[in-house]
């Protein structure tokens, strides 16, 4: 188990990964790996398994067999390992899932203080500051219903952020949102991307996958299609299914 | 024209006073009317007014088994309840056992079977355990000097309710943890925090405030099911109206007292849970 720190470790390294459902093959054999600071993006239809791969980096599901690392610590059925992993592995959910019955401020303070056991002052500083770095101070005592979606998808990020996370992990954060208010995320998210932050992003944005990806990941019927950097992905995409696909979505 | 239009005016008028009588609570006015004669019939009538001070004497009896039964029960539910959302084999299988078993057993005979079953065995096997261990504590330790009769019939009375209605409850708080969508406990596991962090920071306050309304209703339930204790002979108001009825054959007298003291307290909770309710209606966060 023990992890080497080491500039060089990729932060996710996935091998063969496979992922079923009872008789349905939702990720037939992945592997991949994403170097610290970089941004991965994973596109492809739905039912791709491309969500259920993100999933499975923080062992919200269990895969079926392969093996994931994520900086250095290789992910097994030990409980306080996952723990231990989730705490490093910010999460963002295609529908916020911010807690209701906590102001955006405790959303963000709550798991501070039960998993990093940080105290009430410096938990307080911390969402105060990540509410900032999201762009809506103001907005420190409202509740959840009070808030607009891509308000509610800020907090969650800054809820994320506030863990001070090695990755982060972002399940389609966009595709719950009004169009007016896919920007606002967006923006916060390439700018995490320019601080260095190590990003997986399952999303349909190509605006997004062009400007801030690093690596552009295509997948099809649970398998990697296409692998590529984010210039040659949209001009010159290697396969002909990929091809497909974009001329669908780009029209 | 202006005739016609003072009629239909009127008629309006009309109509909207026939809608205001239709949407009076009748129900409530017969009763309080009821009451009313009732109260009359307290203050003036010395059979009733003597009738309703023996019964009083039991209402103690009656609100404490209530508070008491339904506080152990909500615990006991809790913890059920959790236990039937449970990953775990083992402790799902005892909830279920357990909820099962309660559920299909009529409360009278739930409270006998406690009574007069559970407690000797309990005791039975209480002693043995204590003959066992002679050579460790001595011949006088509790294990063997306690008996069934150190548990009075009033508290056998007030655990059978609480394992009845701790059923019952168990059932309230896995639908009320069930409603919380599966993305709470995915969000809060992803942030790392273990199934129990999760479980009490996250679902369970959210559940909770979804079950108080249901719980509200049980706990009404639970005042009218507290008159079934007085089979084992506690003293609750139903009982002391049993007792009073053997001795004076004052059958309509004093039954009309004991349905009137449970109504009023029955009608007076449910009201401050429909107000209860509304009030969360408003302000409802979780829901």
């Amino acid at each position: 188990m023990g992890a080497v720190p080491s500039a060089k470790q990729p932060m996710i390294v996935i091998k063969n990964l496979v992922k079923q459902f009872g008789r349905i093959d939702a990720v037939n054999g992945v592997s991949l790996r994403v170097e610290q600071g970089k941004v991965l993006v994973i596109i492809g239809p739905s039912g791709s398994g491309k969500s259920t791969v993100l999933r499975c980096i923080n062992h919200l599901e269990v895969p079926t067999s392969g093996e994931i690392w994520v900086d250095g610590i290789r992910l097994t059925h030990n409980h306080k390992d996952i723990n231990a992993i989730r705490a490093e592995v910010g999460m963002v959910f295609q529908q916020f899932n911010l807690f209701p019955h906590l102001t955006a401020l405790e959303n963000i303070m709550l798991a501070q203080k039960v998993v990093r056991k940080r105290n009430r002052d410096e938990s307080e500083r911390v969402a105060r500051r990540q509410l900032e770095r999201v762009g809506i101070p103001e907005k420190a005592d409202n509740y959840p219903d009070q808030l607009s979606g891509g308000q509610q998808q800020r907090v969650a990020i800054a809820r994320a952020l506030a863990m001070n996370p090695k990755v982060m992990l972002f399940d389609e954060p966009t595709s719950a949102l009004d169009p007016e208010m896919i920007k606002e995320v967006l923006d916060v998210m390439q700018e995490l991307a320019k601080e260095g932050m190590t990003m997986v992003v399952v999303t349909h944005e190509m605006g997004f996958a062009r400007n801030a990806a690093d690596e552009i990941i295509f997948m099809d019927k649970g398998l990697i299609v296409e692998q590529n950097s984010p210039q040659e992905f949209f001009s010159d995409p290697r396969e002909e299914r990929t091809r497909a696909f974009l001329n669908q979505i780009l029209r | 024209m202006a005739a016609t239009q003072s009629i239909a005016k009127r008629t309006s008028t009309q109509s909207n006073f026939v809608q205001w009588l239709s949407r009076l609570p009748w129900w409530l006015l017969f009763l309080i009317l009821a009451g009313i004669i009732l109260l009359y019939q307290f203050l003036t009538n010395e059979l009733y007014s003597v009738i309703l001070s023996k019964l009083t004497q039991g209402i103690v009896t009656t609100i404490f088994v209530t508070l008491v039964a339904f506080t152990c029960a909500i615990i006991l539910g809790l913890i059920a309840g959790l236990g039937r959302v449970s990953r775990n084999r083992l402790i799902f299988n005892l909830a279920t056992l357990y909820v099962q078993v309660i559920r299909g057993l009529p409360m009278l005979v739930q409270i006998f079977y406690v009574a007069f079953v559970l407690t000797p065995a309990f005791f039975t096997v209480l002693n043995a355990i204590g003959m066992a261990l002679i050579p460790v504590l001595g011949e006088t330790n509790f294990m063997l000097t306690s008996n069934t009769q150190d548990v009075t019939l009033l508290a056998r009375a007030m655990i059978a309710l609480a394992l009845a209605y701790g059923g019952f409850e168990a059932e309230t708080f896995r639908a009320g943890i069930e409603s919380i969508g599966r993305g709470q406990m995915e969000a809060a596991r992803s942030l790392g925090m273990s199934y129990v962090q999760a479980m009490r920071y996250v679902i369970l306050p959210q559940a909770i405030r979804r079950v108080l309304p249901p719980l509200g209703n049980d706990f009404i339930a639970m005042l009218k099911d507290s008159s079934l204790v007085s089979v084992l002979g506690v003293r609750d108001i139903t009982q002391e109206a049993r007792l009073y009825v053997s001795a004076s054959f004052r059958y309509p007298e004093t039954y009309n007292t004991l349905a009137f003291m449970y109504l009023t307290m029955t009608i007076i909770l449910s009201l401050g849970v429909k107000w209860f309710e509304n009030r969360m209606g408003k302000n409802g966060r979780g829901s």
